[in-house]
């Protein structure tokens, strides 16, 4: 299976990526021998063979329902670039 | 052309834990922006989210409120997006495997039908931060307080066919998870949001048209009126042979109209997959039994309750226990007035009638429930008629005081002492003597009517304080002279 260049620029943009043409090229090459191996896999007969959602062999562990976590605003608002009034700022977002 | 209206909605519910869904910080509305945040919340690298058992908790028990299978193995997935007060890149959701599966709601309808709502599921998410718009230098101001509070997701099946039974659905909801106590179900403060798919189709028709998505509605007024614009909208297209985008929008309330937020051609590739950062969630039976024998009464059983220990109407009882609120009002109130059916009379009566007119909730009533039940013990022993009574709820409700104070202060006591009613009465039927010479010429199904004119006369003369029980009879034996 091969995905076209389109698919690379979309998946890139999904991601926030810009890519160069020369980029998108690599990546489609790349990404469609991922897809070759994933559909060599697919021949396998899974029937029967439950989905895995986490190859541990364990399961979730639980956290009481304690506030544990002081305010460290101040730390946390120094690793900003800018902050104003205790936020973070960003470049202005228009929905 | 006549229209069907498919709905379905999804619920957003905040669950009322003490700390975050994946993270020690405190959860609460309204603190300083970012104090309430920690590196979990803040998507740092190498930070790793550890699951709060209470939000497990809770999310069972609603579970078990709408007769749902529970999700014995349940997995968080990572729905994937790009916004700035969504730090990580990914909101951690659940996708395949909720930890509330297919369950119902009988949801009461204003005409006293009831519709049967499918819950397709409910799954356990974090909420993102809050991007504040305001000019700050030119840019977005970031606060994640908000971000990995723990949500509840309740999604319903396209049951739903009128604005009316949608508002009905998401009362229902919003009376069963404060009846539980997993939810503050303060929708001002954002606690329970909702999100409406709706579509028409040609009645009689069996696909689908294609819906929209009207975002974040947090009022029930605002359900109802974004359903009734989105409705027109979409009429209006269909008729003019236009078609209806998928898409999501926007409910402006000041406007009552709704728009367009974006496309959905990307917004909807969110490319989920199970979080690496997560262990499948397994209960056992005995947990999930465990936490059933905890339930409360819940509104529906309450209704029920209602109908047997207190003989109220199926609709009385229904109404009565929609919010838990009202219901301790009713129960609290019955208590001392001890007459269930006079007490519904005048909790869904006069008493909403006022909590209306001020747009104030039950619990924030100026009458408590204990002193309307002493206005309706007065009504029960005939101190005072229902027309007074109106009027020292009134006096009441103003701070004037309590019933008896205000009774007897505005000496509302009903005449009861035959004597003084016969006098009174005497006195009227001399003043009119014409209408009494044609009431004794009358046949009987004609008296029967002509009888309100005395009545009144003395109502009037007593200021409404005669008790209508002792003059009638009394009026029947003079005026036949």
């Amino acid at each position: 299976m091969s995905i076209d260049k389109q698919d690379v620029q979309k998946i890139a943009h999904l991601a926030r990526l810009a890519l160069t043409e020369e980029d998108a090229d690599q990546y489609q090459h790349s990404l469609s021998s991922i897809l070759s191996l994933v559909e060599q896999m697919q021949s396998i007969d899974t029937d029967g063979v439950e989905p895995l959602s986490n190859p541990l062999e364990m399961t979730q562990r639980l956290r009481e329902d304690l506030v544990t976590e002081e305010n460290r605003r101040d730390a946390f608002l120094a690793n900003a670039p800018q902050t104003e009034a205790g936020l973070f700022l960003v470049p202005k977002v228009i929905d | 052309m006549n229209w069907e209206v498919v709905i379905g909605l999804e619920i957003h519910t905040q669950l009322s834990t003490k700390s975050k869904l994946f993270s020690g910080a405190a959860v609460g509305f309204g603190a300083e922006p970012n104090t309430q945040t920690t590196l979990v919340d803040l998507g740092m690298p190498g930070a790793l989210p550890v699951f709060n058992k209470e939000a497990l908790r809770m999310a069972v028990m609603f579970g078990h409120a709408i007769n749902a299978e529970i999700g014995m193995t349940s997995v968080f997935a990572r729905k994937n997006y790009f916004y700035p007060d969504l730090p990580k890149g990914y909101q951690t959701s659940q996708m395949d495997h909720p930890i509330v599966g297919k369950g119902y709601l009988d949801v009461m309808l204003e005409d006293g039908t009831t519709s049967r709502v499918g819950i397709t599921r409910a799954h356990l998410e974090e909420d993102a931060g809050k991007s504040l718009h305001e000019d700050f230098q030119g840019m977005t101001g970031i606060d994640l307080n908000r971000s990995s509070t723990p949500l509840l997701e309740i999604v319903s099946e396209p049951d739903i066919r009128s604005a009316k039974e949608a508002v009905a659905y998401v009362k229902m909801i919003h009376s069963i998870v404060t009846y539980l106590g997993i939810c503050d179900g303060n929708m001002a403060e954002g606690s329970m949001r909702c999100d409406i798919n709706l579509s028409l189709r040609p009645k009689g028709q069996k696909e689908y048209g294609t819906r929209t998505e009207i975002k974040n509605v947090n009022s029930f007024r605002f359900i109802e009126k974004a359903i009734y614009t989105e409705i027109e909208r979409q009429a209006d297209i269909l008729e003019d042979g236009g078609r209806i985008v998928q898409e999501t929008r926007l409910y402006d309330p000041e406007k009552n109209e709704t728009r367009s937020m974006r496309s959905k051609e990307d917004a909807n590739d969110y490319r989920y997959f199970p979080c690496p950062d997560l262990l499948p969630v397994v209960l056992t039976q005995e947990y999930v039994d465990d936490i059933k024998a905890t339930l409360p009464e819940l509104p529906s059983q309450k209704a029920v309750r209602f109908q047997s220990e207190h003989a109220l109407s199926e609709y009385d009882a229904n109404v009565l226990s929609s919010s838990r609120a009202m219901a301790d009002f009713f129960e609290n109130a019955n208590n001392v007035a001890k007459d269930a059916k006079l007490t519904a009379n005048w909790v869904m009566g006069e008493l909403s009638k006022l909590l209306n007119q001020e747009q104030l909730d039950i619990e924030n009533s100026p009458v408590s429930a204990e002193a309307f039940g002493e206005l309706l013990v007065r009504i029960k022993d005939n101190t005072i008629n229902g027309k007074t009574a109106k009027d020292v709820l009134q006096a009441m409700w103003n701070g004037e005081g309590s019933a008896d104070a205000i009774i007897d202060a505005k000496g509302l006591k009903q005449v009861t002492d035959t004597g003084a009613i016969e006098a009174m009465i005497q006195t009227i039927l001399d003043a009119n003597t014409a209408q009494v010479e044609q009431y004794r010429a009358a046949d009987e199904d004609k008296q029967k009517k002509m009888i309100g004119f005395f009545v009144g006369q003395v109502m009037k003369a007593s200021q409404g304080k005669a008790n209508p029980g002792i003059v009638n009879p009394i009026l029947i034996k003079m005026l036949k002279g």
